[in-house]
């Protein structure tokens, strides 16, 4: 068995009057991509530098490739891992070449190979047109690309990335997934660290979800979604009233809708064979409960336990 | 030591780039080639000015530039790059704390003594010619040494503003309220006590204080080593005292390494 890359044993970390997070537990594998959710200020950033070295637990034990990433030892691992800060702005007055190949030396490049590989990377995240030109004169899109080859500079074998696809057009932010994708075959394992974004559910292995420094949830999305336990949204046409007096079915009826059905996962099939088999069916649609669903629904839970908590009591109806 | 360099070197490539290598080259260039020529204007005699006068003068006036500019040039190194979010990019890099610092130090610290270098040199090498003395270069060494090591320290204490604060703009200000005590402040208390005093201070006492500013150290280097004659006031009574020029020169080397110490300890637990 390898072990994980990334763990944290009830790791922590407490500032003075606030706990900036609570004790999370995680692993991560090599050449696994996880998802890591929340709202500003729910500890993502904190979680990051934690594994990055730049702060040191509170409380609990953080490990990178088998050692404290804050401590000496660690020291030579950190070219191996990269890094994309939310909103950076690299030195506006440089060219994107000459920032480049800046971060590229002090990740421990020699100077002749700093600038190939940099000019290299320019290519791959496709702002080779503007690299000598000074950064100032960059777009939003443009910065963002420079900063994921800042991150990609000498193969990580780790990547944290800071909402990676902000300011993309859709494009690139394909194109950034495929080279999230192709990282990952390679065996380098990344942290996206991400508000929710469509498109980002097909590219990531797991998921963890933070709300103001907890571990919410964290799995692969199934698992997730098998958690949270959301209903399967079934449209269909041609039923007429055929739902509304059907009495299994009346139940799984959404509000104010005469055709859209919010049917448990476990009783999907048995629905589904009822619908097909009824001959005016004439089209059906069938959605499962996508990340974002998947997500507020662990928030709203979590500010329902704190609620109940400090009322200690009320009972939810159901159908 | 690389990264070290790596960092130096765009340092100083920053300062030729915005053309701060430049200018302060032209501006001391000017002044120091001013007053060798001109220096005597006032007085009614026109042509090259005495040795001494020309290295007074320009000693009461690089007191007040080159903290200046030290300060304008370092005040936003550290709270810039925090501001623009590479400083935490940085430290995830194989980059130490020190050797970030250091870097930066000896990136900036190059600019400010090539600077001094050209533009003073150029006017000491003007001197020698006309005077034909071995003492020109002489003591201008003194005086361009002297003000590398007074630029070397307002970077160091730059540096410890630019790391206690969390915003650029405050940098600026404590930077410049920094300036004035040291410039004009401290010598305007140091006059009022020592006519405040009744029994009059102690020489002793007045030199000891002096040592707490690093304009006065520089002073007191580049005139202790001339006619005193030409120098009076409070500096007078203190060149009497006779402290030794190394002695100057090491209390001056403290005031560089001393508040360069300090930065690093600040950086070291700075919250990021």
């Amino acid at each position: 068995m390898s072990t994980p890359l990334v763990s944290l044993t009830n790791a922590g970390k407490s500032y003075q009057q606030l706990d900036a997070l609570k004790s999370v537990t995680m692993d991560l594998n090599s050449g696994e991509v996880m998802g890591l959710f929340g709202h500003n200020g729910a500890g993502k950033t904190t979680l990051m530098k934690l594994i990055l070295g730049v702060i040191s637990p509170s409380f609990g034990k953080v490990e990178v490739m088998g050692r404290a990433p804050d401590s000496n030892a660690a020291w030579h691992n950190r070219s191996k891992i990269g890094f994309l800060p939310e909103n950076v702005s690299f030195y506006d007055h440089l060219t994107g070449l000459e920032v480049l190949s800046y971060f590229a030396k002090l990740k421990g490049f020699a100077s002749s190979n700093a600038k190939k590989h940099a000019v290299n990377l320019l290519e791959q995240v496709g702002i080779t047109h503007a690299m000598k030109r000074p950064v100032k004169h960059y777009s939003k899109g443009m910065r963002q690309r420079l900063g994921l080859a800042q991150a990609f500079i000498g193969e990580p074998k780790l990547l944290l990335l800071d909402e990676p696809t902000v300011g993309l057009d859709p494009t690139a932010t394909h194109e950034f997934y495929r080279t999230v994708d192709q990282l990952k075959s390679n065996g380098s394992s990344v942290i996206l660290c991400s508000h929710v974004l469509p498109g980002v559910e097909q590219h990531i292995d797991r998921a963890m979800i933070l709300s103001s420094g907890e571990l919410l949830a964290i799995g692969a999305l199934t698992e997730l979604r098998q958690k949270a336990a959301l209903p399967v949204t079934i449209t269909t046409s041609g039923l007429n009233n055929f739902l509304v007096n059907n009495k299994t079915l009346q139940c799984f009826l959404a509000a104010n809708s005469t055709s859209t059905l919010l049917v448990p996962a476990q009783e999907k099939l048995a629905v589904l064979q009822q619908l097909v088999n009824h001959e005016n069916l004439t089209d059906i649609q069938l959605e499962t409960a996508n990340l974002e669903q998947v997500y507020q629904h662990f928030l709203t839970e979590h500010e329902l336990v704190k609620q109940k908590n400090e009322n200690s009591l009320t009972e939810q109806g159901n159908c | 030591m690389n990264q070290i360099l790596t960092v130096a070197s765009k340092e100083f490539y920053d300062g030729l780039r915005n053309r701060w290598l430049f200018s302060i080259t032209l501006i001391f260039a000017l002044c120091s080639i001013g007053l060798t020529y001109f220096g005597a204007v006032a007085s009614g005699v026109e042509g090259v000015t005495s040795l001494s006068a020309t290295i007074t003068s320009l000693a009461s006036l690089t007191v007040f530039l080159i903290p200046l500019i030290a300060l304008l040039l370092s005040y936003d190194s550290f709270v810039g790059e925090q501001e623009s979010g590479t400083l935490l990019l940085l430290l995830t890099y194989p980059l130490s704390k020190n050797q970030l610092l250091l870097g930066k130090f000896i990136g900036q610290g190059s600019i400010i003594a090539l600077a001094t270098l050209l533009g003073f040199g150029s006017s000491a090498i003007l001197l020698y010619f006309q005077l034909g003395d071995i003492i020109v270069i002489k003591n201008f060494s003194i005086f361009i040494v002297s003000a590398i090591l007074l630029g070397l320290s307002f970077i160091a204490i730059a540096y410890l503003i630019s790391l206690s604060v969390n915003e650029k703009s405050k940098a600026a200000g404590i930077a410049l309220i920094t300036w004035f005590c040291f410039a004009l402040v401290f010598d305007l208390a140091l006059l009022a006590l020592l006519v405040g005093y009744d029994q009059g201070m102690s020489q002793t006492a007045l030199t000891q204080l002096m040592m707490l500013n690093p304009t006065d150290i520089f002073r007191l280097v580049n005139l202790s080593g001339l006619d005193t004659n030409e120098v009076n006031g409070a500096l007078a009574a203190a060149l009497n005292l006779g402290l030794s020029q190394g002695q100057l020169f090491s209390i001056l080397l403290a005031w560089v390494a001393l508040p360069l110490a300090l930065a690093l300890f600040i950086f070291d637990r700075k919250k990021l």
